[in-house]
């Protein structure tokens, strides 16, 4: 696909604006970015989504990098280079500027109280990621078993997520996913 | 730039130069299978010694509620207090660059062999699993809350829940209500 600017632009726009929102962690921005790709304009379709999802997770690296996935998706290399952009660049300059000033404040009682408050929206966001991706992956009654089944070991069990995964992909080549 | 770890007792002799923060933060990236803390506690604490263990929970804490990705923050929040702004870009682009690469290969491969049938069934396994593991995440993150008990953070998670995941209301709208609740309810529980 050739990107046009504007599309680029749009891109830009949304993931920088979406960095802003990811309160938690990069899988914050997934209520977000799916809502934008996925219902609002329609750039791929739920499945894909789930696709992008799991390859980001086997890709080695910080799981960000789904927003290049989506990125390549939407506008190829360009594309690519301008979610990832946006999505780190307004946040490590928050990152710059907030560093400085949050050990000077160590102990005041707004500063507990922020990094409190914001643990709860953080936790939200994970749940609301989980269950859009849980949705977006569910192609049969078995492929949520399979979710099911996967949350209940990585959540008892410390296990390397690779061996989950390998499992998982034997489990949908045989077609029981 | 962060008092505590620019001010700290140094943990390790000398402090790192620009290309081996730049190599360590590669590291850390090609070795983090589903997210990179766990390796960058290793790399940082651990085998370099560049942090303490104090250091790096204090940093994490900041990075983790900054809005962002908290691995990509991390790496601005660590290389900024080693070496200066220079350290802040080549920490990111350690940590970015290798992944990008990867993963707009990958990308391209999926375009032209995703619909192959083969592949499109591991994928299904694989996706399932993967929205296994965030949904254990969520349990993980959310243990420590029981502790405290109280319904009203309770409600907090609940209401981001249902308007972003079950209402797939606009992220940001509810946000910028429910975010500046939260630490008022916060706020109120500290006495």
């Amino acid at each position: 696909m050739k990107p046009d600017g504007g599309i680029l632009l749009t891109l830009a726009g949304y993931f920088a604006l979406m960095s802003l929102f990811a309160i938690g962690g990069a899988n914050g921005a997934i209520p977000g970015m799916h809502r934008l790709v996925v219902e609002t304009k329609e750039w791929m379709t739920d499945r894909q989504f789930a696709d992008m999802f799991a390859l980001a997770q086997v890709t080695p690296g910080p799981n960000v990098i789904i927003v290049t996935l989506v990125g390549y998706h939407v506008a190829g290399i360009a594309g690519a280079l301008v979610t990832t952009l946006a999505m780190c660049g307004p946040a490590c300059a928050f990152a710059l500027f907030v560093g400085r000033l949050w050990d000077r404040f160590r102990s005041a009682r707004w500063r507990v109280a922020i990094q409190a408050g914001l643990v709860p929206i953080s936790i939200g966001l994970t749940a609301a990621s989980a269950l859009i991706v849980a949705r977006a992956a569910s192609t049969s009654w078995v492929s949520v078993v399979l979710t099911l089944v996967a949350a209940a070991v990585s959540f008892r069990l410390t296990i390397n997520p690779l061996w989950i995964f390998a499992v998982a992909a034997l489990l949908g080549l045989v077609g029981l996913a | 730039m962060s008092q505590s770890l620019s001010d700290a007792t140094p943990s390790s002799a000398s402090p790192p130069t620009i290309i081996e923060l730049f190599i360590a933060f590669s590291i850390i990236s090609l070795s983090g299978f589903g997210g990179v803390l766990y390796w960058s506690r290793r790399m940082l604490v651990e085998q370099r010694k560049w942090m303490t263990a104090a250091e790096f929970n204090d940093a994490y804490a900041l990075c983790q509620i900054l809005p962002g990705p908290t691995i990509v923050n991390l790496s601005v929040v660590f290389g900024r207090s080693i070496r200066g702004l220079p350290g802040a870009a080549v920490a990111l682009a350690g940590l970015i660059g290798p992944g990008l690469v990867i993963v707009i290969f990958l990308a391209f491969l999926y375009s032209i062999f995703g619909t192959i049938d083969a592949l499109q069934r591991m994928l299904t396994g694989v996706a399932a699993a993967a929205a296994g593991l965030i949904i254990s995440m969520t349990g993980k993150m959310a243990e420590p809350l029981f502790e405290d008990n109280n319904w009203l953070v309770y409600g907090v998670v609940l209401a981001v829940f249902v308007a972003t995941g079950l209402l797939r209301w606009p992220v940001w709208w509810v946000l910028l209500v429910l975010i500046p609740l939260s630490i008022v309810i916060a706020w109120r529980a500290q006495r």
